[in-house]
């Protein structure tokens, strides 16, 4: 075999979506060297999808905002099992880092004083969503990479080298340790199926999602939980990997867009949901919970779009996961469209005119691939597996894997931030702001600590498992596991979930991994996609079995979990998370009590609203010290 | 409504390839990127194709359909007639990798040569205030998903190898336009430098780039003519070149 090529790195960053980059930047302005590598083009990761907007209380356009009301929402958005501090510290730098957007040259739409205008989106009491049209994640890519120009530019300028490169279209198969610390990562090129070894004493995971686990999926082939995977083979935790967002409104015909995006912020621009026989039926479905926030009628629901502090907001803005189950209870029902979803409809309350300036992506999306003009007509939505709110256990301040000493993780692939539930336009504003925070802890890091160098052994089996599939012939395809895998978490691990569907979809996901080991590829190394697709498989399987089985264990609904067998949300199960690890063999699933909030934030709520999420021992005590 | 479709796809690699006949499933509302996915699931499980997002978002997916620069995934196979073959090939302006996947790394060369955005020193994070009208011109230029697609059917570089290294493209020309005309934007001389080292004097305005931009952003009416007409503007009048630039640092308060 030719020779490996070899690189050393300060830092390594596994992503260069919103997150990656973010760290990036701050790790190499912190004088260090950086590796970005990533699985496609520079410039194309998942991120660059993201419509709607990045979440930052600055109160351009309500004052009355500000981080704590931010802080609220998004703990009533997750069902109060986000890590309290991970809110508290999104809630807080977040306007910070948008503006810092603006300094590297983003464009954001604007208020009339010129200042950068905010949007309403699902969950958020006021206004709160920095955006450009439904384009926003275009615009965090393209800023944080041209961002990056200019730190290679000046590096050019100033030491005639790169400090900071971009590995693009690369995929990273391992993270490697030596004495049980983050030692380096190994990879190949997707374009020549050669093999790559970083050594780095500090790898930063920021890999974004999982959606490709599901068959109705609003995210990219990307998104097929590599960082999860590599985590938990590494040695950390995943936690509550049983919350996944189902997007209520994705395309569903033609068949060939089914789960494709439709923003919310149709919904934020006014439009309403209605079922075949006309009726406007969120009304129907809004929990006890936000009784006080959101309007059970027709009149007053239209009234707020005119006046916001009057009256109380239209149900269709309620949390995504009340939206998403809502629609699917609808479609039971058989009031559903033909074709399985239901009515999304701006065309009657706002002009054409006005349609295509604010969310010309969505005009454009719907008259290409649907041949439905939404200037005219209403859209056919239905569910779609959009987030995952499930992630690696990390340290907030410094988003370092719990466990692994010189693994950090932030983006989708962090858990905790979220709880139960994300509100739209957090994750934007939580790629940045933790990001940021994992570029710290990474340059504290390797301060602190020696790079290791790599062992010969640790080199020959991550080449060892590469090199697999092409020795075997005649074995399993794996476009036919995925299809497979998709089916069963789509049918028994999907929006509504039972016990006896649960445990069945853990043996056959077994199953399928027993037979992924006997996979085997056609055709050479060379940019070859059966290839690629069995290594995100194995990935896959991890994430998908790391899933049902925290879903089996959580005998409660809550936010993007809904169990028919247990249908309440139970306060008790509040005080819990799930940690998933790995032993090699299969995942384990154990129960981790949830950090308690301090009396300062605890504070910042009225008791009644507690008491809907809290047990009586709980708000007797007060909050924590 | 399956279909039976005729499909002849470019295959090969830098040192050599040809068009392979297949026949693949085409269903209602399909695009081209869904049949040449089949077509690996099903027939070439090593087939090369970029994409990811399906949704024309990304700028991944970009080869030539019928001999036109496009998105496969915003191609609709019924656009096509019922009899018609739809032939794929790898952009023509780009080196092969394999298949359909070019090597655009020429792309990221010239945006590294492009001087960044350069805000007012004396700027603050939170501080800047622009109107809406005057962001939107710039915005047009950033709805661009670098997919490369105007590069490959400029005619300055789509056979002209020898052109590529004094000419940028009409991806860096709307790049250049949109911080020339940022309202916050201090470098002075953008326009000069596109004309004299970015080749944009080479562009003589035939507004293919403009027909085949799949983000209908007006390359050649809102970006290179208004350049071009500026840079003959400054060459004779400097009074009106500087008053261009004072005017531009209005926006800040
Ligand atoms: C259609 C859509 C619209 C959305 N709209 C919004 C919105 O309006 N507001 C909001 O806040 N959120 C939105 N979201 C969610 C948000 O966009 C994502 O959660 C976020 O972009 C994830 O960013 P990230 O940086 O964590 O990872 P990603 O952007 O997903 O990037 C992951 C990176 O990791 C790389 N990678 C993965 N595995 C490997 C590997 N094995 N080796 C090497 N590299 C690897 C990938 O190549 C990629 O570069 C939306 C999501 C979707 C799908
Ligand atoms: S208008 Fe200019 S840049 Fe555009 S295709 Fe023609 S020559 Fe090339
Ligand atoms: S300007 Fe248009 S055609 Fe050119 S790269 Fe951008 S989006 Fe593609
Ligand atoms: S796959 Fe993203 S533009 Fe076609």
């Amino acid at each position: 075999m030719s020779e490996l090529e070899r690189h050393k790195f300060d830092v390594v960053v596994i992503g260069a979506g919103g997150a990656g980059l973010r760290a990036a930047v701050e790790a190499r302005e912190a004088g260090l060297s950086v590796a970005i590598i990533c699985k496609s083009l520079f410039g194309k990761a998942h991120t660059v999808m993201a419509e709607g907007g990045a979440a930052a209380s600055m109160g351009n356009v309500n004052s009355g905002d500000n981080w704590m009301v931010h802080f609220r929402d998004t703990m009533r958005g997750g069902k109060f099992l986000n890590h309290y501090r991970m809110a508290e510290l999104h809630a807080k730098e977040s306007p910070d880092r948008i503006y810092e957007l603006e300094m590297w040259g983003a464009l954001f739409d604007r208020t009339k004083e010129g200042k950068i205008s905010q949007r309403n989106f699902g969950g958020h009491e006021y206004p709160r969503l920095a955006h450009v049209g439904d384009r926003t994640g275009l615009e965090l890519i393209r800023t944080m990479q041209q961002k990056i120009v200019a730190l290679q530019q000046n590096d050019m300028k100033t030491f005639g080298k790169l400090w900071i490169e971009v590995f693009a279209e690369l995929t990273v198969t391992e993270i490697l340790k030596e004495d049980g610390k983050v030692a380096g990562v190994y990879g190949y090129w997707r374009e020549s199926g050669s093999e790559v070894l970083f050594e780095a004493p500090a790898v930063i995971i920021a890999t974004g999602g999982v959606g490709k686990t599901f068959k109705i999926t609003s995210n990219s082939w990307e998104g097929t939980g590599d960082g999860h995977a590599l985590a938990l083979k590494a040695g950390a935790n995943l936690v509550d990997m049983e919350f996944l967002q189902f997007h209520p409104t994705g395309m569903v015909w033609p068949p060939s867009v089914r789960g494709i995006l439709v923003t919310e912020s149709v919904r934020g621009e006014g439009g309403i949901l209605t079922n075949i026989k006309g009726e406007r039926f969120m009304f129907k479905y809004i929990p006890d919970v936000f009784k006080d926030k959101y309007a059970d009628n027709e009149a007053e629901a239209d009234r707020w779009y005119l006046d916001q502090d009057k009256n109380r907001r239209p149900p269709e803005l309620l949390p995504r996961d009340e939206v998403a189950r809502a629609i699917n209870t609808e479609v039971k029902a058989g009031r559903g469209t033909e074709h399985g979803g239901v009515f999304l409809d701006v065309s009657k309350r706002i002009s054409a005119e006005i349609i295509k300036k604010r969310l010309p992506s969505m005009w454009h999306q719907f008259y290409e691939l649907a041949g439905v003009d939404i200037t005219k007509e209403p859209m056919e939505v239905g569910p779609t597996c959009h987030y995952v709110m499930g992630g690696v256990e990390v340290v907030p301040e410094t988003a370092a894997a719990v466990g692994v000493d010189g693994l950090f993780a932030a983006g989708e692939v962090a858990g905790g931030m979220h709880g139960s539930n994300r509100l739209g336009g957090n994750s934007l504003s939580d790629l940045l702001v933790f990001g940021r925070r994992a570029g710290i802890g990474a340059i504290e890091y390797v301060r602190a600590n020696e790079a290791k160098s790599v062992s010969d052994s640790s080199i020959k089996a991550a080449s060892q498992r590469i090199e697999a599939p092409f020795t075997r012939t005649g074995g399993e395809n794996a476009y036919s596991l995925h299809a497979e895998l998709q089916e069963i978490t789509h049918n028994l691990v999907g929006i509504i979930r039972t016990k006896s569907e649960l445990v069945e979809a853990i043996e056959k996901i077994a199953d399928i991994r027993t037979r992924s080991a006997n996979i085997s590829v056609t055709g050479g190394r060379k940019f070859n996609p059966g290839f690629h697709l069995a290594f995100d498989l194995d990935n896959m399987l991890l994430v998908a079995e790391s899933t049902a089985k925290c879903a089996v264990g959580r005998e409660e609904s809550r936010g993007g979990h809904t169990r028919d067998d247990f249908p309440g949300m139970d306060n008790k199960w509040r005080q819990v998370n799930q940690i998933s690890s790995f032993d090699g063999q299969k995942v384990n699933v154990r129960k981790q009590a949830l950090p308690s909030i301090p009396k300062e934030l605890f504070d910042l709520f009225d008791v009644h609203e507690l008491e809907k999420y809290m047990t009586a021992e709980e708000i007797a005590k007060g909050g924590s010290n | 409504m399956a279909r039976k479709l005729n499909m002849r796809i470019w295959r090969g690699d830098s040192v050599d390839g040809a068009l392979q006949d297949v026949q693949v499933e085409a269903n209602e509302g399909e695009v081209v990127l869904d049949v040449i996915h089949r077509v690996q699931a099903t027939q070439m499980g090593d087939l090369a194709v970029r994409w990811n997002c399906k949704a024309g978002k990304c700028g991944s997916c970009s080869m030539e359909i019928n001999g036109k620069p496009r998105l496969a995934c915003m191609t609709q196979v019924a656009s096509y007639g019922e009899e018609e073959t739809i032939t794929v090939t790898p952009l023509r302006a780009f080196p092969v990798i394999k298949d359909l996947v070019t090597d655009v790394s020429f792309n990221y060369k010239k945006a590294m040569e492009i001087p960044a955005y350069a805000p007012p020193s004396d700027l603050k994070p939170g501080e800047a205030r622009m109107q809406q009208v005057d962001v939107e011109r710039s915005q047009e230029f950033r709805k661009c998903i670098e997919c490369f697609l105007c590069q490959d059917t400029c005619h300055v570089i789509r056979d002209h190898e020898e052109n590529k290294k004094s000419f940028a493209g009409p991806r860096f020309f709307i790049r250049i336009a949109e911080l020339d005309m940022h309202p916050l934007d201090t470098l002075r001389n953008r326009k000069q430098t596109a004309q004299e080292e970015h080749g944009l004097g080479m562009c003589n305005i035939t507004k293919c780039c403009t027909e085949v931009c799949p983000e209908h952003i007006r390359i050649t009416d809102n970006a290179i003519i208004p350049m071009k007409e500026r840079v003959v503007d400054v060459k004779y009048d400097p009074v009106r070149w500087l008053g261009s630039k004072i005017r531009k640092r209005e926006g800040i308060v």
